[in-house]
């Protein structure tokens, strides 16, 4: 197991796509130390700016992080197997376009964390940023498959052209939750704000609080008594069942629980 | 400035028509010069090379304002290829819009030294003008929108060529710009009403004339100014099925103009306007009806516009083709804009899939014609970058057309049913080395009427590319993945005089020239009232804002031009 700790308070943002299990396999630590980073515009090695030590007993995880790393970026980018622990908040687009393994994060992760990822599993305990398991700018293929538990709240944009996988919110979640979402699952503990499912042509959206506003652009479907959020877990209902975006002729679902969402009772006169 | 001499190369050089002989080049102050003295010269060894003029690009889109909106449309294009600084180059990014500083870098690398941007809107001629100053160690010009220019629509609908071809004669000065551009005539003006033109003969709304009228009265002022250049023409309906009959009606329209031995038309991209059947369901290739005509007929030059299987970004002035596109293409982000008065554009992006049917008889079509035209001096290689594949894909199509293997190898890949349909395991001519140069830069030279480039004869700008080709030991059909490699990485590329590339790397970066027209007629045009008024009703730039001025261009090369007129 490889230890980096920061050796200071960063005050510009760092690249780190180098803090990658699949980097460290096979290098010796000495190796490890002189891999290189950016800090701002220059590029620095990795002793330069962390404390790194090596414990050879354990195997697993193979990299922990402890300290303040939320201005780190793309630590376990493209990831395809072994596990990172990070003790502390992690930086932007962590476990970006990951492929396997798993990355736990004991803190807050940025924005763009588990981004266009494929496979794998991310663990957030604490909150996580806008665009958490979406995609990159302009592009149109997100989050394919994998998981991301997040236990806090989440920005807006999140799970934006989600393709496939499982993300599951136990807090709240911002606007435009699956926005263009073609398939895979989102399920929300709290409350979701307005937009939710906006452009979605295929999937589920689970909201187990209050949903700020439904689009318009969605239909009442039925309700159902419980919905499945993955091979291991239901969600008790009832449920409203909504399909949309019609705008987009899409067959999304967004399930909203009908105990805390009183105003969509008007949407039971069209059943 | 310094001498050097190229020694012992395999030259290829059309113009002077001589085929693979090993001969030595000297170049001195930036011109091609019978000798150099040995002693003081700079010597390039290009013993076992391959020495051609520096490449020159008929039509492809590396600069203007639907190349930027093409750029703010695609931060997803510019991820997936991120260009690092050098020393001496700049950073930048690439994919199918590459930034102007890396596009002269990628072109250079491939041996081009001069590159036609093929269409302008008047009104962001000075966007362009600006994109192309930034662009550097290529040769360019600008071809302007003029087929649905108001005041040439109304002085043709008049009858009034003369006064017509005064009139475009100040408009290509006013907007610095090297040739006439045709975009689906009348089709755009009918598309700021939503409509579109179908046939030569359609009616363009608020003008009493046909697209017929716009093509044969703008070929017309072409010859009575004295162009260079022929008209540069984007048929009606393209990306049409059954549009080939349209690309031949536009074709048949011109040959009445013909005299002289010179052509008086070229068709841009002809593989999106060769296209036969009645639906996308029956989609099939018609470059043989192209073909045919092109072999009997000498009037007409063309471009291909091939596909190159690519995740592009397509962008036109021809706003209802690009609307089309959308519908077809499953609703992805697009940009359709209205140019005020003047022209409208579009830009969608959009993959060429070898498994997609009609996408891989594109791909054939273009070869199709490639291969069927006999006369090489006819037609050119693009790929109507960014449209069919971006410029630095040019290689695979040159081993496409080389090597029947090459074709054989890709073809087998592509979807069933176009297999079936294509033309191509009938086909079994491959290029030379000395076609090869023809339609890369000795053809292209000749068809933009640039006297200097082109070619490596005595007096001749000194733009030389020389690449790592053997024509005496390999046998570029058989071996064609070294030799397609060799086209993208030039050894040397010489540029007005001065090594620019030397194995495979940028060493010298120099701004390249943006050659423009002064087409002088013998009775100036005279701005009249009446056109300052539309200005004021109609456009939101002022009469006395709109022309470009020298300022605009970094380092300009004016063209002297007498029009007959």
């Amino acid at each position: 197991m490889i230890t980096i700790t920061p050796k200071k308070e960063f005050t510009v943002p760092i690249q780190a796509e180098c803090i990658n299990a699949d980097t460290f396999t096979g290098k010796t630590i000495e190796e490890i130390k002189k891999l290189t980073i950016t800090e701002g515009k220059e590029t620095i090695t990795l002793n330069d700016a962390f404390n790194i030590t090596e414990d050879k007993t354990t195997k697993t995880p193979n990299i922990t992080l402890t300290g303040d790393f939320s201005k780190v970026k793309r630590i376990g980018q493209g990831m395809k197997t072994g596990e990172i622990i990070i003790n502390g908040n992690a930086g932007m687009h962590t476990g970006e376009k990951l492929s396997g393994g798993k990355i736990i994060i004991n803190g807050n992760a940025g924005g763009w964390t588990g981004c266009e990822m494929k496979k794998g599993t991310i663990e957030i305990h604490g909150n996580s940023g806008d665009y958490t398991a979406s995609t990159y700018r302009g592009t149109s293929t997100g989050m394919k498959g994998g998981s991301i538990i997040i236990d806090g709240n989440v920005g807006t944009n999140v799970g934006c052209y989600l393709q496939g996988g499982i993300i599951k919110i136990k807090g709240s979640a911002g606007r435009y939750l699956g926005y263009h979402m073609s398939d895979g699952a989102i399920y929300v503990e709290k409350n979701c704000a307005s937009r939710a499912g906006a452009f979605m042509t295929g999937g589920k959206i689970i909201i187990n609080g209050t949903i700020e506003l439904m689009m318009p652009t969605f239909t009442i479907d039925s309700i159902k008594p419980k919905v499945k959020i993955d091979a291991t877990q239901n969600a008790h209902g009832p449920f409203y069942v909504f399909l949309g975006d019609i705008a987009e002729h899409g067959t999304g679902k967004i399930f909203a629980l009908k105990t805390t969402n009183p105003t969509l009772a008007t949407y039971e006169t069209f059943l | 400035m310094t001498e050097i001499l190229i020694k012992n190369g395999f030259v290829f050089d059309p113009i002077n028509k001589i085929d693979g002989q090993k001969m030595d080049i000297a170049i001195k102050n930036g011109k091609i010069v019978e000798k150099v003295n040995e002693k003081d010269a700079k010597i390039v060894d290009a013993l076992g090379l391959t020495v051609m003029a520096g490449g020159v690009d008929i039509h492809s889109h590396i600069a203007g304002s639907e190349v930027n909106l093409g750029r703010m449309l695609r931060p997803d294009d510019h991820v997936k290829d991120v260009v690092k600084k050098t020393a001496i180059t700049r950073s930048g990014t690439g994919y199918s819009i590459p930034s102007t500083y890396v596009t002269g870098y990628r072109y250079s690398k491939m041996g081009y030294t001069t590159v036609m941007n093929p269409s302008m809107a008047a009104m962001k001629a000075k966007h362009a003008h600006e994109e192309l100053n930034d662009i550097p160690l290529i040769d360019k010009g600008s071809f302007t929108l003029l087929g649905d220019w108001w005041f040439a629509l109304e002085n043709i609908a008049k009858g009034n060529i003369e006064e017509c071809a005064r009139h475009i004669a100040w408009m290509i000065r006013a907007t610095r710009s090297y040739a006439i551009k045709i975009v689906n005539p009348g089709g755009l003006e009918s598309w700021g009403y939503g409509r579109n033109v179908h046939s030569l003969n359609d009616q363009v709304p608020n003008f009493n004339l046909t697209p017929r009228d716009i093509i044969t009265g703008l070929a017309k002022v072409n010859t009575m100014l004295n162009m260079p250049h022929t008209i540069h023409l984007h048929t009606n309906n393209l990306g049409v099925p059954g549009n080939y009959k349209t690309a031949i009606e536009s074709m048949q329209a011109l040959e009445g103009l013909y005299k002289d031995d010179k052509p008086v038309g070229h068709i841009t991209h002809i593989q999106f306007c060769s296209f036969a059947g009645d639906s996308w369901a029956h989609f099939k290739s018609g470059a043989d009806e192209i073909a045919n005509y092109l072999n009997a007929h000498n009037h007409m030059t063309v471009d291909i516009g091939q596909v190159t299987f690519a995740d592009t970004t397509t962008m036109t002035a021809d706003g209802p083709f690009e609307f089309s596109l959308y519908e077809l293409g499953g609703h992805n982000k697009w940009v359709n804009s209205d140019v005020e008065t003047e022209s409208s554009g579009g830009i969608i992006p959009f993959t060429f899939k070898r498994k997609n049917a009609v996408n891989a008889i594109q791909w054939s079509i273009g070869l199709e014609l490639s291969l069927l035209i006999k006369d090489p001096w006819k037609l050119f290689m693009t790929t109507d970058h960014p449209n069919g594949g971006p410029f630095y894909h040019y290689p695979r199509v040159f081993a496409w057309l080389y090597s029947r293997k090459a074709r054989e190898a890709t073809l087998k890949n592509c979807n069933k049913k176009a297999q079936r349909k294509s033309l191509l395991p009938t086909i079994d001519r491959e290029y030379s080395l000395y076609e090869l140069a023809i339609i890369t830069r000795a053809g292209t030279a000749k068809s933009l009427g640039l006297k200097n480039k082109g070619h490596l004869g005595v007096g001749a700008e000194a733009d030389v590319a020389i690449y790592d080709i053997n024509p005496e030991t390999t046998d570029i059909a058989k071996d064609y993945k070294p030799v397609r490699k060799a086209f993208g990485h030039a050894i040397y590329t010489i540029k007005d005089g001065e090594i620019v590339v030397k194995d495979q790397e940028i060493v010298n970066v120099r701004p390249g020239r943006t050659m423009w027209l002064d087409v002088q007629t013998k009775e100036p045009y005279r701005i009249n009232e009446e056109m300052k008024r539309k200005f004021k009703e109609y456009w939101t730039v002022e009469f006395d804002n709109y022309p470009v001025t020298d300022h605009y261009i970094k380092v300009p090369e004016k063209i002297n031009i007498e029009a007959s007129v």
